[in-house]
């Protein structure tokens, strides 16, 4: 299975809440690698960055460490041990992730994962690629770093669904949008009379068409967040450290 | 997986975040705060071409209960006319379909950071009993704070008090306030129950929270407000050398456990007070003839000093006249 923007369609999830935490415990095969599959999704490349910047790795060890840590939690039932009334699950993850480091004798984890474990279809290359191009120092915090990384890969997520959404539903202009003026040229002043001579609409027609394609990402990241946590408490820190913009 | 470099992930942030203000009259400035229920921001209103505060719900609110609740503090200040209540000019849903409000732009400190400013004990009892006097004035219109903290009160530049942060104020039966803050409703007596049980957890802050109110209690009633004005009396009192015994006993009285052994309205916890700062007895510390004598003698030393002074130059004169 390749984890990167394929992860199923909006309509993966019944409309009440489901949470990884709950899949990861389920009793059900195919429950547990559901979840997991959501899980690893969102998280394998914060985690392979962190490795990366955190911890100092090179590309090859944080590789195998990533690799690991999934087929930890998978082996481990590390999911079980969660306690959300401790700590959030990002939190967790990035503990874990440090226990491993911490812990690892990488030899005998190579060979015990080639024996056993079935490697998952990361591309790493891209996370590489990634890291080049935002070409960011590890910052004090590691806290903040992970929580930084997931949070692209949430939002990543989240335009990916946006974009198959808007194209089911005959709203490309409305996504285009938004690719355009909060992804593309986001570092740009771009203004609505601009964007609306280029794509050959109405001022108007543009300020409708990003308000509800901002709209239907926010709804979209806060579905995505809140499958990502496993108490109505946690979403609710979670969605405002993660769309809270910090003060001044 | 779209690639989103930092610029794109702030302003994707942002745009999840900001209100959407594009085909209203406002223009989004900053954001000035964060709360429970929301964030607020600093606007300009295009067409009056002056600044205000707007609040909106910042979070995913799916049971639509912070809506309601945004909603009901936009009508309960609105009602409450008062200078020491911030003043709200609109309320509406945004393009977004967020429910925002938007209020006066106050420029100042909370408590809780300005009263590092203020040494005298004096003028903080003073600040303490323009918050009651503003607290009164919505029990007077059956309205509960419910959470009365230093934070939640903002000191002007010219030194005026407002109470801020009405989002968890609970309207009393018989309110004129609930009628028009749930006109449609027939059962306003349900629509003002689920706020005070949203989401099944407990409303305000601790510390300054009434123990009924910690408890979840239902009946809260303005004896819970009187706790918290007594928390923040104490928090007033706290860099304060020796805390004098009478202001003591009024801080204990309005912080007691039962409801019953508080004060029970605001009016006789800021009399108490106000007659503290006057000088003369208060009803929660009650003193015996000595010390009543010996107050007295403080509270008249200027009228006892003249009257010893011409006692003593009468003596005189009578002692030097020629004989």
């Amino acid at each position: 299975m390749a984890y990167d923007s394929n992860m199923g369609d909006s309509g993966r999830f019944p409309p009440t809440r489901w949470s990884v935490i709950e899949g990861a415990r389920s009793v059900h095969t195919e429950e547990r690698q559901r979840a997991l599959g959501v899980l690893v999704s969102a998280y394998w490349k914060p985690v392979y960055k962190y490795i990366r910047l955190h911890w100092n790795k090179e590309n090859e060890d944080a590789q195998d460490l990533t690799q690991d840590f999934f087929a930890r939690l998978l082996e481990k039932q590390l999911l079980d041990r969660f306690d959300p009334g401790r700590a959030r699950l990002r939190t967790y993850l990035r503990v874990c992730i440090d226990g491993l480091v911490m812990n690892t004798d990488k030899s005998s984890q190579r060979l015990k994962r080639g024996g056993e474990v079935a490697f998952l279809a990361l591309d790493f290359e891209s996370a590489e690629g990634e890291l080049s191009k935002t070409q960011v120092s590890p910052p004090g915090n590691p806290e903040e770093m992970f929580a930084h990384e997931f949070a692209r890969s949430l939002f990543g997520l989240a335009v990916d669904r946006l974009r198959r959404e808007c194209e089911a539903s005959g709203k490309e202009t409305h996504f285009r949008l938004l690719e355009l003026y909060d992804i593309e040229e986001a570092g740009k002043e771009l203004t609505y009379e601009q964007v609306a001579q280029r794509f050959g609409i109405k001022v108007t027609d543009v300020t409708n068409y990003l308000a509800f394609a901002r709209r239907e990402f926010r709804r979209i990241v806060l579905e995505e967040l809140r499958t990502m946590t496993a108490t109505e408490d946690e979403f609710r820190r979670e969605a405002q450290a993660l769309l809270g913009v910090k003060l001044g | 997986m779209t690639w989103l470099d930092d610029s794109a992930l702030e302003r994707l942030r942002q745009a999840a975040d900001s209100p959407d203000l594009e085909g209203t009259r406002y223009r989004l400035i900053d954001k000035l705060g964060e709360g429970g229920m929301g964030g607020v921001f600093r606007v300009e209103d295009r067409v009056l071409e002056r600044e205000v505060a707007l609040k909106v719900i910042g979070v995913s609110d799916p049971d639509g209960v912070l809506a309601i609740r945004l909603l009901q503090e936009a009508r309960v200040i609105a009602k409450l006319e008062h200078p020491g209540i911030v003043p709200v000019h609109d309320a509406g849903a945004l393009p977004d379909g967020r429910p925002y409000y938007t209020m006066k732009f106050v420029q100042g400190k909370r408590l809780d950071e300005h009263a590092k400013d203020v040494k005298g004990l004096s003028d903080r009892l003073r600040i303490f009993l323009r918050i009651c006097d503003t607290v009164a004035f919505a029990h007077s219109h059956h309205v509960l704070h419910r959470d009365l903290t230093p934070a939640n009160v903002m000191v002007g530049p010219f030194g005026e008090v407002l109470l801020m942060d009405w989002g968890l104020s609970k309207l009393l039966y018989g309110s004129a306030v609930r009628k028009v803050a749930d006109p449609e409703a027939s059962n306003s007596r349900e629509f003002a129950g689920a706020l005070t049980t949203a989401h099944g957890s407990v409303l305000g802050t601790p510390g300054y929270m009434a123990p009924e109110q910690s408890r979840g209690d239902s009946l809260v009633d303005q004896r819970a407000d009187i706790y918290s004005l007594g928390a923040i009396l104490e928090f007033l009192l706290t860099d304060a050398t020796s805390v004098p015994r009478p202001l003591a006993a009024i801080q204990r009285q309005a912080m007691a456990e039962e409801p019953a052994q508080r004060y029970q309205n605001v009016p006789d916890l800021a009399a108490d007070v106000a007659r503290f700062l006057d000088g003369v007895a208060v009803s929660a510390y009650p003193e015996g003839l000595p010390a009543r004598f010996w107050r007295w003698i403080g509270r008249n030393r200027a009228w006892i000093a003249l009257l010893l002074a011409y006692l003593v130059t009468r003596a005189l004169l009578i002692f030097l006249r020629p004989r």
